[in-house]
């Protein structure tokens, strides 16, 4: 077929204008303002150097969020996985409502994380603490989400009930390109239950396993949204010998940083750091999970 | 054996069956249950006023028709529009999926099918840029939004064709991925017959090759649209907390800011929010789910 280099162009131009100038443009920018004392307000705009990323590692709320927030993660992609590869052998077993238990795992994570929030700050302030209350439950008392110990497993905890039905159906999606045959041959030969997940599926699924673990991976280091409606940030702790908010992630940090103090410039060079670090993570683990693909 | 056949896909939990799958049955159920109940407590706690909820926040509504109280107060509300931001955010996630499914469909189409050095280029610059979070161009993307809409003399920022704009750039990259890949399989043949039979090029795309990537647009639409309608920080960064224009994630922040712990109003804010999306998955689960795990293995 003749192509028309003119139409060819035509064709591919609104996408990548749209993506210049919302991405690349203020991606390059951004970079840029990371370097300079940009306040948001100043019209004049001065090169700074490193200042700014050698300065957010000697404030406490910036070395507490990302060590909070790597903890976040952490908790979040163990629990996750756990949750969904176990939810998903549950229904992919012979159970008689399956259809519906897989939709049901599955509507949390259509809503957003601003109104589930906003729910599972109810739940936490009021249902949970009126039950501690009422049945004598000690720990519940206190609301998980007032208690600097707590909040960042609370947040897991949301997060994993928002997230598993979807990585659940991943693993579904997995399990059932494995032919029944295979599974049925390794149980004629005597293969219990249990041996027959560890050696013959989960082996098989190992693909999956460096989706579900990037997904959880990158979602939970991205939080915001739930972050922002559930606690905001509180409550308040001591760290590094200055009060702090105990559930600032990252995300929040940065987006506090430049709006509540009008540290733009700061604001970015954690971006920056931010954006790295997400990478070189993300990278590692694909790196990592690809490898044991080829051994299983 | 006694049991039947296993399908595909299907796990037997024992030879014996029975016992392991009664553990299972009533393991799932359970779960199934807790999964559940933050909804039933939107429900239940939706149906009653501050002080029933005060009294408890588990029991019963002593009558479900203050559901439609609530629901009224909130759309009569002075200081939060609701209805504009339902009507708002509606409008702001369809064009933005049309747009975004027609721009990226002709991008991936051009991409795939003209082999050069520089589509290949093209096509690596949006797959790599996935991998940039949104906090990294958030503060630079509204100050440049701010300078283009003074240069052409059309504002940006609190405009719906400057947040469906953004959309395009946010949404294309992987929309074109996507596509990218199902386009590969569709077969050169069928565009080579039209050629011959005369159709231009345009025509050839919008004729042909446009319906029949319509498997494909599913997994886009669900994916972006899932997303637009739920996403919080880019309205909030483009529209601004108190502009014209305000989305549903917007509406409801601003209502949980304005009504601190009157649980009636937000948690019936929060379920009129969840009512559009639950309805849709109701109607379209199959295509909901299929779409969104398409979406993240490829």
């Amino acid at each position: 077929m003749k192509r028309r280099a003119y139409l060819d162009f035509l064709f591919i131009f609104p996408c990548v204008f749209a993506f210049l100038m919302v991405i690349i443009v203020p991606f390059g920018i951004g970079i840029y303002y990371s370097l300079t004392d940009w306040n948001g307000v100043n019209p004049v705009i001065n090169f700074v150097g490193f200042k700014n990323f050698t300065g957010m590692f000697r404030e406490p709320q910036f070395v507490y969020s990302f060590l909070a927030t790597l903890g976040y993660t952490a908790i979040n992609v163990v629990l996750v996985n756990v949750v969904s590869f176990i939810l998903s052998l549950l229904v992919t077993g012979e159970l008689r409502l399956r259809n519906l238990y897989r939709a049901g795992f599955f509507v949390p994570n259509l809503i957003g994380g601003i109104v589930l929030g906003y729910i599972w700050q109810f739940v936490f302030n009021n249902v949970l603490v009126n039950m501690g209350a009422t049945l004598g439950i000690g720990f519940l008392q206190k609301s998980l989400i007032a208690d600097k110990n707590t909040v960042i497993w609370a947040m897991s905890l949301v997060n994993t009930w928002q997230y598993a039905g979807y990585i659940m159906m991943i693993y579904v999606a997995a399990i059932q390109s494995i032919p029944a045959s295979v599974l049925e041959a390794a149980s004629v030969d005597g293969a219990n239950y249990f041996v027959r997940i560890r050696r013959i599926l989960m082996p098989m699924v190992a693909n999956a396993f460096t989706i579900t673990l990037f997904l959880t991976l990158t979602n939970s280091f991205k939080q915001y949204d739930l972050n922002f409606a559930l606690t905001n940030g509180g409550p308040a702790m001591r760290f590094m010998g200055k009060a702090i908010r105990a559930s600032e992630l990252l995300a929040m940090d940065i987006y506090k940083t430049a709006n509540a103090a009008n540290r733009m410039a700061e604001a970015q060079a954690k971006a920056v750091v931010f954006f790295i670090v997400l990478v070189v993570f993300s990278v590692t683990q694909v790196y990592i999970n690809k490898r044991k693909e080829v051994e299983a | 054996m006694s049991t039947a056949e296993l399908r595909d896909g299907e796990v037997r939990f024992r030879e014996k069956r029975r016992p392991g799958l009664i553990v299972g049955e009533i393991l799932v159920m359970l779960l199934f249950v807790i999964f559940m109940l933050p909804f039933a407590l939107v429900v239940i706690n939706s149906a009653k006023t501050a002080k029933e909820i005060v009294l408890s926040a588990v029991s019963l509504p002593e009558s479900w028709s203050q559901i439609f109280v609530n629901i009224r107060a909130i759309f009569t509300d002075p200081t939060v529009d609701y209805t504009s931001a339902f009507v708002d955010s509606f409008v702001i996630t369809v064009i933005s999926l049309a747009v975004i499914v027609f721009f990226s469909a002709m991008c991936a189409w051009v991409l795939v099918r003209n082999k050069s050095r520089w589509s290949t280029f093209v096509f690596l610059a949006f797959v790599s840029a996935m991998v940039i979070p949104f906090q990294v161009v958030m503060f630079p993307l509204v100050r440049w939004f701010k300078i283009l809409g003074d240069a052409i003399g059309l504002p940006l920022l609190a405009t719906y064709h400057g947040i469906v704009f953004a959309y395009l750039g946010f949404g294309c990259s992987m929309s074109v991925f996507i596509l990218h890949g199902f386009i590969k399989g569709v077969p050169l043949e069928l565009e080579e017959a039209a050629t011959i039979d005369g159709c231009s090029q345009a025509r050839t795309f919008f004729e042909i090759v446009l319906p029949l990537l319509r498997p494909a647009f599913v997994t886009v639409l669900i994916l972006n649209g899932i997303w637009i309608w739920n996403d919080y920080l880019l309205p909030l960064l483009i529209l601004g907390s108190a502009g014209e224009v305000q989305t549903i994630p917007l509406a409801v922040t601003a209502f949980a800011g304005a009504y601190v712990k009157k649980w009636d109003l937000i948690l019936t804010s929060a379920l009129l929010a969840m009512i559009p999306i639950i309805v849709l998955f109701l109607f379209a689960q199959r295509y909901i789910i299929k779409g969104m795990v398409e979406g993240a293995i490829k």
